[in-house]
């Protein structure tokens, strides 16, 4: 229900009232609707819905987001949703593995959406085609559960079947708070066989963002040669609306003022995200600086609702395609960044980083 | 579904998008009429006047990158598209089209070797491609039987119907 909801128009009713007349009569024990309902890949961890050892599939492309909690998860289509759910079975062509070896810690305002934009660039949208990403080594303990979600959700954009992560102890502790249910902790193999091994030092990851139409045309945000004006800012999505992103923002933005020229949507990702938003006081920062506040939804990240551009405007936004038209017309452009830039960018009606300020 | 089909070519380049096979902003519907008349439109606005019923779609790498929305081989196959060639394809989009029963062949030599609006013929049970314009050969790898068996029940439903699955 997140697609499309608050219901956008009467044809988007329509399906949402299927999907609501269906859940009530198989009494679908894990539904959510509008004052309950979050974007899928944020409410399903948070909701312990998601453990470690589980293979999962979703009829949505970012399903690889869980990969974060140390599952195999990948999207697949409506039809072979609807097999799985039928049958219990699904056809899956084990994949060959590309390892990402993290050191190092990041940089203050550099989140896991720099680290997943600095690998696309490096590897390609088609990088890691079929292929499971898989993430480890000492610089994990330095990167929260929000941002190897982050990471994980995005391995699709490399063209990756899951992301994966290593369990440790902070992903036990997340799953703990959480759920009863048991998990399972997998290991690679020490013996194990990588396509490709790559090290990186997340202390040299700079504030990054993914200039139009894809998401490898990515750049540190300082080399950029040229100013950037920008008419939209998106901070939300199932990429980087979770409460640590909310909070990244609210950084940058307290006591600020967004661009007048700016159109600032912050779409807090679940209910719960919302609401402990609200406790700590961080809508009001956002309410403050001029942004609207909007309840959960997927809204502008597919050009669905909420946010759409015409043609020749640009948006900074939290999401996780660029693709031409994606949040609106055919000619208008979107600039893929993290809660850090995306705030910055709002302030100084640019593209620009916190340091800028 | 006939093993051969032939038709005019549409060719694009790399990493078409499924955002551009069918914008989100049409995926409110689910009938597959609606959902051909606006295929490829933000990024060939003529396709849908000027495709014909057995035409072929053939791209460079990772055709059908993004979103797995399954609306974007429905619109093609509705579109009139027999078959889709293409140096690679995204995975999602790959099952999908199998799934509902397109068909999508694997060869870059093919792609190389084919130009828009070349006539092309091509036998999805052999793999075999023919450029009819320029009487060019190519082979691309032909579906395991299983997979055959999906594209030609019309799809995973249909195959799960006859308990093929």
């Amino acid at each position: 229900m997140d697609h499309f909801t608050p219901n956008k128009d009467i044809k988007a009713a329509e399906q949402c009232k299927l999907v609501r007349e269906f859940a009530k009569k198989h009494e679908i024990e894990h539904f959510y609707d509008v004052g309950q309902m979050g974007i899928e890949h944020a409410l399903l961890p948070e909701k312990g819905l998601v453990v470690a050892g589980e293979a999962v599939i979703g009829a949505d492309s970012h399903t690889c987001t869980y990969g974060a909690l140390g599952a195999f998860s990948t999207g697949v289509g409506s039809t072979d949703l609807a097999a799985a759910m039928a049958t219990g079975k699904v056809w899956l062509k084990v994949p060959p593995a590309i390892r990402f070896n993290l050191k190092g810690e990041l940089q203050k305002y550099v989140g896991g959406k720099d680290v997943i934009l600095h690998i696309i660039g490096m590897i390609g949208v088609d990088g890691a085609l079929y292929q499971s990403m898989e993430f480890g080594g000492p610089g994990l303990s330095s990167l929260s559960i929000d941002d190897r979600l982050c990471i994980s959700n995005m391995a699709i954009e490399a063209g990756g079947k899951n992301g994966i992560f290593e369990v440790d102890d902070q992903t036990v502790e997340y799953i703990r708070q959480r759920t009863e249910r048991p998990f399972k902790i997998y290991a690679p193999d020490e013996d194990a066989e990588y396509l490709q091994v790559y090290d990186i030092d997340l202390s040299e990851i700079r504030p990054t963002v993914a200039l139009p139409h894809l998401p490898e045309n990515t750049t540190p945000v300082e080399d950029l040669k040229k100013e950037i004006k920008i008419d939209q800012v998106v901070i939300g999505s199932c990429t980087n609306g979770r409460i640590s992103d909310l909070r990244t923002a609210a950084d940058v933005l307290v006591g600020k003022q967004v661009s007048p020229d700016v159109r600032t949507i912050i779409f807090p990702a679940t209910q719960d995200i919302y609401k402990q938003a609200l406790e700590e006081g961080l809508l009001k920062i956002f309410v403050e600086a001029g942004c609207a506040v909007s309840t959960p939804t997927c809204g502008p990240c597919l050009g669905g609702h909420c946010g759409i551009l015409a043609a020749g405007e640009r948006a900074v936004a939290t999401t996780n395609r660029n693709f031409v038209g994606r949040m609106g017309h055919v000619d208008s452009e979107v600039y893929l960044a993290g809660p850090a830039v995306a705030a910055a960018s709002a302030i100084l009606g640019r593209v620009a980083t916190p340091y800028d300020l | 579904m006939e093993n051969k089909q032939h038709g005019k070519v549409f060719k694009y380049g790399d990493n078409v998008d499924t955002d551009v096979i069918i914008p989100a902003r049409y995926l409110n519907t689910t009938d597959e009429e609606e959902l051909a008349s606006h295929c490829m439109e933000d990024i060939d606005s003529s396709f849908v006047e000027n495709v014909q019923p057995g035409d072929i779609i053939v791209a460079n790498k990772n055709f059908g990158c993004g979103s797995s929305r399954e609306h974007a081989p429905i619109a093609i196959k509705a579109a009139g598209i027999s078959c889709v060639i293409a140096s690679s394809f995204a995975r999602i989009f790959y099952r999908n089209a199998i799934n509902i029963g397109l068909p999508i062949l694997e060869c870059e030599d093919a792609v190389k070797g084919i130009q828009p609006g070349d006539e092309i013929e091509v036998d999805f049970s052999t793999g075999d491609i023919k450029n009819l314009t320029t009487g060019k050969e190519f082979k691309a790898q032909p579906f395991p039987a299983f997979i055959q068996d999906i594209i030609e029940s019309g799809g995973l439903i249909e195959a799960v119907k006859k308990n093929k699955l």
